[in-house]
């Protein structure tokens, strides 16, 4: 306390500058700037990503407007871009992984955390992480050597002669193609939904289980009834991550998805998504046109995963009004 | 209290001087064992030749131990705008330069072909195993989608005991830009008015029919794995890995299965401008395989730095002489004679 009168004493300063002075002194203002300037960093390269690709892109927003996101040929010879079968690639590819991701995912999520012994619960999370740490081209190799083979000669002839009246499971069978990545980017993305629901559910008050028991409720009535809603916002929050990532998943898609950009009823056909559309074409890319074009593409789907993560947030606020046991 | 209120600020010292030390400790540490390279070359552009070139910096760097040339393999398209943007002493790209992009150049930039590679028909068809002849229309065809079933006439006339099947084709191409796509295209459109006037040439064009795999591995995978498949991979890629692949018509009609001997024979018969700029496809020339390509360095005509450009006119003499033999174990054909005479004498336009 002594070294403070000295500065009061010594030199008289606005009051401000010495409030500043004193907090700097016992560390809350440093620790204040310190962590303010990391948090605002996310908020610039966030800002500066935005601008970055607004600027890099006005050859193209200029040539194309708003034609861009719904012209459906994608020409580099001749010059002529649309997004509209890579932004048609992007979201059917995500939807079947989410679809088949999710049920799975909180399945295995609410026996991990409720039902199974908890050696085993342990020892298959940390399995589960680990998985969510292979990278994906891991995964591409795994679809190209296994999962394409079963799809041409197992699985997709099966859906085409028991489904085959849908248009969804007509058409050549490649192997390749909407369905072989929608597969693969479910089972990337399992880990994800799986590891931090198990953590969410875990995380429920052992009261409310007891509470649900005492009332009479089964063990899987207080799971389904209690557990579950009580988590679900981050149930939820594990797949809109889910999803983020399928979005932009880059290499395992490119690799079985057929990189053919058109837009089919059927999911054996090949498709294309925007990630792997900039990663393919971007090193060879000479004409400032078609690179302003790709880096629009990239302005998409930065828009793309907005707009999906604000319709799911929607989702969350729309679920949460409805009045559950969430507190 | 005065302790603990001193904690955040050592740890802001100490989070900077570990910041300091990340910038700057690097380069002080590993820069002192070995005396740094006298000459120091950047280089970046196609991945296609990337094997030879690599083999080559290091072999001169064996030969010239003060000289180091890095190379980056960044692909054809970044080589000509790092080149264009003066931040590499030289450039390589797969497909020669166009003239608006010679236009934007401050420096006149030259053309300098290094080596030849090749481009194959592979194809995987049940219960054929015989080598397939491939006439231009019917390449031409398959990849415009006009062609749709293996035993088409215009392929069972050129394959009389290959015994097609009736099945579909299923095409395969490169889905990332590439020089091999480049020369593969470049063909198509000498070949096939219609496939000029509707998809042209380029590193990556849009495609009439087909599935796209990434790279020559990502071509290959699919047209192994996919029953009735053709697809285009370049020769080194189709040797090293057993894959069989057809023979290709050329100009004089001879059907010409793709060797580094046939490559050569393709550049020696096409006559070489000035500026080294030439497609050599569809060469003209008995035994010319017909689906080649020369791939490029580009350096800029005039390089300020004395010990730099010393540096880079010695390279050049030594890869087009002493170099050259290191390109058929590589499975690169190797320059004809008549090529390396002149570029030999180009080299002195570097000033």
């Amino acid at each position: 306390m002594a070294s403070t009168a000295v500065v009061v004493e010594g030199a008289p300063r606005p009051g401000r500058a010495r409030a500043f002075l004193l907090r700097l002194r016992s560390g809350d203002e440093v620790a204040h700037l310190i962590t303010l300037v990391f948090a605002s960093a996310i908020f610039l390269i966030t800002v500066l990503l935005v601008f970055e690709l607004y600027r890099n892109s006005a050859l193209a927003r200029e040539k194309f407007g708003w034609k861009f996101l719904v012209t459906r040929t994608w020409d580099p010879v001749f010059e002529d871009f649309g997004a509209l079968p890579f932004i048609f690639g992007t979201v059917v590819t995500s939807a079947v992984g989410l679809l088949i991701a999710v049920p799975l995912g909180v399945g295995a999520a609410i026996f991990l955390a409720e039902m199974a012994p908890a050696r085993i619960s342990d020892a298959l999370a940390f399995l589960i992480e680990l998985l969510a740490a292979v990278p994906s081209v891991i995964y591409g190799l795994l679809a190209i050597f296994t999962l394409v083979p079963l799809l041409r000669t197992v699985v997709q002839p099966f859906l085409k002669k028991t489904l085959g009246f849908l248009p969804l499971f007509q058409g050549p069978n490649y192997g390749v193609g909407l369905l072989a990545a929608g597969i693969i980017l479910a089972i990337m993305i399992v880990p994800f939904i799986v590891s931090i629901s198990r953590e969410v559910l875990m995380a429920v008050p052992v009261e409310q289980r007891e509470a649900a028991l005492a009332l009479g409720a089964t063990r899987w009535e207080s799971i389904w009834k209690v557990v579950v809603p009580y988590a679900r916002a981050g149930i939820l929050g594990s797949i809109f991550l889910a999803m983020a990532r399928a979005l932009g998943e880059t290499m395992a898609v490119t690799m079985v998805i057929g990189n053919d950009p058109k837009i089919t009823s059927s999911l054996f056909a090949p498709g294309y998504s925007i990630a792997a559309v900039i990663a393919n074409e971007f090193t060879e890319a000479t004409s400032d046109l078609y690179i302003h074009a790709l880096i629009e593409l990239g302005l998409v789907l930065f828009i793309l995963t907005i707009i999906l993560n604000g319709l799911a947030r929607l989702l969350i606020l729309a679920t949460q009004r409805k009045g559950t046991a969430h507190p | 209290m005065k302790k603990l209120s001193a904690f955040p600020l050592v740890l802001t010292l100490v989070v900077a001087g570990m910041a300091v030390a990340l910038i700057w400790g690097p380069e002080k540490q590993w820069a002192a064992p070995s005396p740094p390279p006298a000459s120091l070359i950047n280089g970046a552009g196609a991945t296609f030749p990337y094997p030879i070139y690599s083999k080559w910096f290091d072999e001169y760097h064996k030969l010239h131990p003060d000289i180091q040339i890095n190379y980056q393999s960044i692909g054809s398209g970044g080589g000509i705008r790092q080149i264009l943007a003066g931040t590499v002493d030289f450039g390589a790209t797969d497909g020669p330069m166009s003239d608006e992009q010679l236009g934007q150049a401050k420096i006149k930039i030259l053309h300098f072909p290094t080596v030849l590679g090749a481009v194959v028909p592979t194809y995987n068809i049940s219960g054929v195993s015989a080598e397939l002849k491939f006439t231009p229309e019917a390449l031409a065809g398959i990849y415009l989608g006009k062609i749709t079933k293996w035993n088409d006439a215009e392929l069972t006339r050129a394959n009389p005991g290959a015994n097609l099947p009736g099945d579909d084709i299923v095409v395969v191409h490169r889905s990332d830009g590439s020089g091999t796509t480049y020369v593969w295209v470049d063909y198509l459109s000498k070949v096939s008015e219609e496939w000029k006037a509707k998809v042209g040439k380029g590193t990556s064009v849009n495609w009439p029919v087909g599935l796209g795999g990434k790279g020559n591995e990502g071509v290959a995978g699919l047209v192994k794995q996919t029953p009735n498949s053709i697809g285009y991979v370049e020769l080194i890629y189709a040797i090293q890995n057993k894959m069989p692949y057809g023979q290709a018509r050329n100009s004089s009609g001879n059907f010409i299965k793709a060797e580094l001997a046939s490559v050569t024979a393709a550049a020696a018969a096409q006559e070489m401008p000035d500026d080294f700029r030439v497609s050599i496809t569809n060469a003209p020339g008995k035994n010319a395989y017909p689906i080649a390509s020369f791939t490029w360095l580009l350096v800029p005509s005039t390089i300020q730095d004395g010990a730099k450009r010393k540096v880079i006119t010695d390279f050049l003499h030594w890869m087009l002489n002493d170099g050259q033999k290191f390109a058929e174990p590589l499975a690169y054909a190797r320059l004809p004679k008549e090529v390396v005479t002149k570029e030999m004498k180009a080299i002195s336009e570097i000033k």
